[in-house]
C-alpha cells in the first residue's frame, strides 16, 4: 500500500488550526457563560498566558509512570480523534487520514482520553481523583450510549462506515442533513453531547466546589498543561464527528468554525440555564431520556 | 505523635500482614531546592510575563479577611478579568493569600498547603494580623508575623482591606512578578533551616515530616 507522505505536514496544520481555534473557542465559551452571569470573564487570550506559565513551571513531580502516561493517553485521544476524521469535505489538504471504516476507529477514540485519564488519576493516589474518575467513567459511559445508537442508526442509514462517505451523502442543500433525514438519531446525539462536554448539568465530575477538582487533583505544571491542550483539542474534534455525521460537514474553513461553534455553544447554552445533576440524577436522566431515543430512531429505520 | 502515625503492622483485607509507615509513605521527604530560571534571559521573561498575568490563587481562607475575597469573583468586581483565578487544589495554585490572622493549628495546615504548591510561588498577606500580628497581637495561638514562617511578597495592610485594595495589591504583584523579583520559593528553600526552626518553635504537636509534598 502506498501511503502519501504529503498527508503528515497537512494534518499537522489541521492540528495546529484546530488547536489555536479550540483555545479562542474555549475562552469565548466561557467568555459568554461569565457574560450571563454579569462579568466581563477572561480575556480571550486567557487559556494561550495559562499554558506558556504552565509550561514555565520549574518544579513538577510525579506519582509514577501512569501519572506520566494519564495527560500523555488523553492527549493522544485527542489528536487521534482528529486526525481520523476528515475536517473539510472533499478538501485534498484536510481530509486528514480518514479510511474506509474510520466511523468505529472514532467511537474508540472519544472513550481512549477518559481511560487514560482515570489510569493516571488513579495512581495519583488522591482520594479525590479516585471519586472524580468513578463518577467521571460512570457518566460519560452513560452518555456515550445514546450517540453509540444514534451513530449505528447513521451508518445504517448510509450502509457505511466510513465518515467521509456519509458526509458525502449529505451534500446538496441543507435538508440533506442527517438532522432532517434522521432527527431522532441526532436528537440522541445531541443529549448525549452534552453529557462529554464537562458542562453544567452534567459537570459533576469536576465538581469545583466538594471533590476539588476530581480527576486532575494531583495534576500541575506541564502535566497540567498537556491536559489544557487536550483540552483545547479535543471538544472541537469531537464536535468536528457531530458535525460530519448529523450536520452535512463542512468545505471550508469558515464553514467549519461557525458549525463547530454553534455545536459547541448548544452545550454552553444548556449549561448556563440549568443546574448541576447528581451523578446517579444525569445516568438516570440519559437512560431514561436519551436511550430510548437512540433505539427509536433505529427501530424507525 | 499521633498513633495513627506511628509505624505498625497493619493486616490487609486478604489476611496478608503488612508495615506501614506513614511519615515515610504518604510523604516525599526531600527538602526543597533553589530552582534556577531558564538559561535565556528572554525566555525567562516571557514566563515571568505569563506568571504575572495568570496568577491562580489557592483556595484557602484563614482569618476574616477570607471574606473579602469572594466579591472578587462576583460581577462587581469580578478578579477574572485581571487573569486571576481561583484553583481549588494547591499542586495548580501559584499565589497562597494568608487572609488575616493565623492560629497556630492552621499554621501546620498552610504550610502543608504552600509546600505542596510548585516553584515559583507566591505570598499575599492579607490586614494587618499578618504583619504585625494587628488586633490580635497578644494572642496565645496566632501568630504576629507571616514573614518569620513562610516568605511573603507583597502585604496589603487594613483591617480589613476592601477588594479594591486586594485588586490593586494584584497589580503591585504582577509587577513584582515581571521584574523577576518573585522569587519567594527559593527563598523558602536558601534559608529552609531558619523557616523550620521557626515553624517548629510554635507548633508543638509536630507531626509531619520536615518537608512534605
Ligand atoms: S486584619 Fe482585621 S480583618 Fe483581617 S484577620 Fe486581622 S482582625 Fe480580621
Amino acid at each position: 500500500m502506498d501511503f502519501d507522505w504529503m498527508k503528515v505536514p497537512y494534518a499537522l496544520l489541521t492540528l495546529f488550526i484546530v488547536f489555536n481555534f479550540g483555545l479562542l473557542q474555549t475562552a469565548l465559551i466561557q467568555k459568554i457563560a461569565a457574560r450571563v452571569g454579569r462579568r466581563h470573564g477572561i480575556p480571550v487570550w486567557q487559556n494561550y498566558i495559562d499554558l506558556i506559565k504552565n509550561y514555565g513551571q520549574r518544579s513538577s513531580i510525579t506519582h509514577g509512570v501512569m501519572f506520566y502516561l494519564g495527560p500523555v493517553f488523553r492527549l493522544s485521544g485527542g489528536v487521534g480523534l482528529l486526525l481520523f476524521v476528515p475536517s473539510l469535505y472533499g478538501s485534498e489538504m484536510f481530509s486528514n487520514f480518514s479510511f474506509a471504516g474510520d466511523l468505529i476507529l472514532a467511537l474508540y477514540f472519544v472513550f481512549f482520553g477518559t481511560l487514560g485519564m482515570a489510569l493516571g488519576a488513579g495512581e495519583s493516589g488522591h482520594p479525590h481523583a479516585a471519586i472524580g474518575v468513578s463518577r467521571g467513567l460512570a457518566q460519560v459511559t452513560a452518555a456515550e450510549l445514546p450517540f453509540a445508537l444514534a451513530v449505528f442508526s447513521v451508518a445504517l442509514q448510509y450502509q457505511t462506515l466510513s465518515v467521509t462517505e456519509i458526509v458525502a451523502a449529505q451534500q446538496g442543500g441543507f435538508l440533506n442533513w442527517t438532522v432532517f433525514t434522521n432527527p431522532l438519531a441526532v436528537t440522541a446525539a445531541m443529549l448525549s453531547f452534552l453529557g462529554s462536554m464537562m458542562r453544567p448539568p452534567f459537570d459533576v465530575v469536576l465538581a469545583p466546589q466538594e471533590i476539588p477538582i476530581g480527576p486532575p487533583t494531583e495534576y500541575h505544571s506541564s502535566y497540567l498543561a498537556l491536559m489544557q491542550t487536550n483540552r483545547a483539542i479535543f471538544p472541537v474534534a469531537k464536535i468536528v464527528i457531530y458535525m460530519n455525521l448529523f450536520f452535512g460537514g463542512a468545505t471550508i474553513w469558515p464553514e467549519f468554525f461557525l458549525k463547530v461553534f454553534c455545536i459547541y455553544l448548544w452545550s454552553a447554552f444548556v449549561g448556563v440555564v440549568f443546574p448541576r445533576f447528581r451523578v446517579e440524577q444525569s445516568i438516570r436522566w440519559f437512560l431514561i431520556w436519551a436511550v430510548p431515543i437512540g433505539v427509536l430512531s433505529i427501530l424507525i429505520l | 505523635m499521633k498513633p495513627e502515625l506511628m509505624k505498625r503492622m497493619v493486616k490487609g483485607p486478604d489476611g496478608l500482614e503488612f508495615e506501614v509507615e506513614p511519615l515515610r509513605d504518604y510523604y516525599c521527604e526531600a527538602a526543597p531546592t533553589v530552582m534556577p530560571g531558564a538559561y535565556i534571559k528572554i525566555v525567562e521573561d516571557l514566563f515571568n510575563w505569563a506568571r504575572s498575568e495568570s496568577i491562580w490563587i489557592l483556595g484557602f481562607g484563614t482569618g476574616c479577611g477570607a471574606i473579602e475575597m469572594r466579591p472578587l469573583m462576583t460581577p462587581r468586581f469580578d478578579a477574572y478579568r485581571y487573569g486571576v483565578q481561583w484553583r481549588p487544589t494547591p499542586r495548580q495554585a501559584n499565589l497562597f493569600i494568608i487572609s488575616g490572622y493565623l492560629s497556630v493549628k492552621t499554621l501546620k495546615r498552610a504550610i502543608r498547603s504552600y509546600e505542596q504548591m510548585q516553584s515559583p510561588k507566591y505570598v499575599i498577606g492579607l490586614g494587618s494580623c499578618t504583619i504585625n500580628g494587628g488586633m490580635y497581637w497578644d494572642s496565645y495561638n496566632t501568630i504576629k508575623r507571616l514573614d518569620d514562617y513562610l516568605p511573603v511578597d507583597l502585604y496589603i495592610a487594613g483591617c480589613m482591606p476592601r477588594p479594591e485594595a486586594l485588586l490593586a495589591g494584584f497589580e503591585d504583584l504582577k509587577k513584582i512578578i515581571r521584574a523577576g523579583k518573585g522569587e519567594g520559593a527559593n527563598q523558602y528553600a536558601a534559608n529552609f533551616d531558619w523557616y523550620k526552626a521557626n515553624q517548629k518553635k510554635v507548633i508543638h504537636d509536630w507531626d509531619m515530616p520536615d518537608y512534605n509534598w
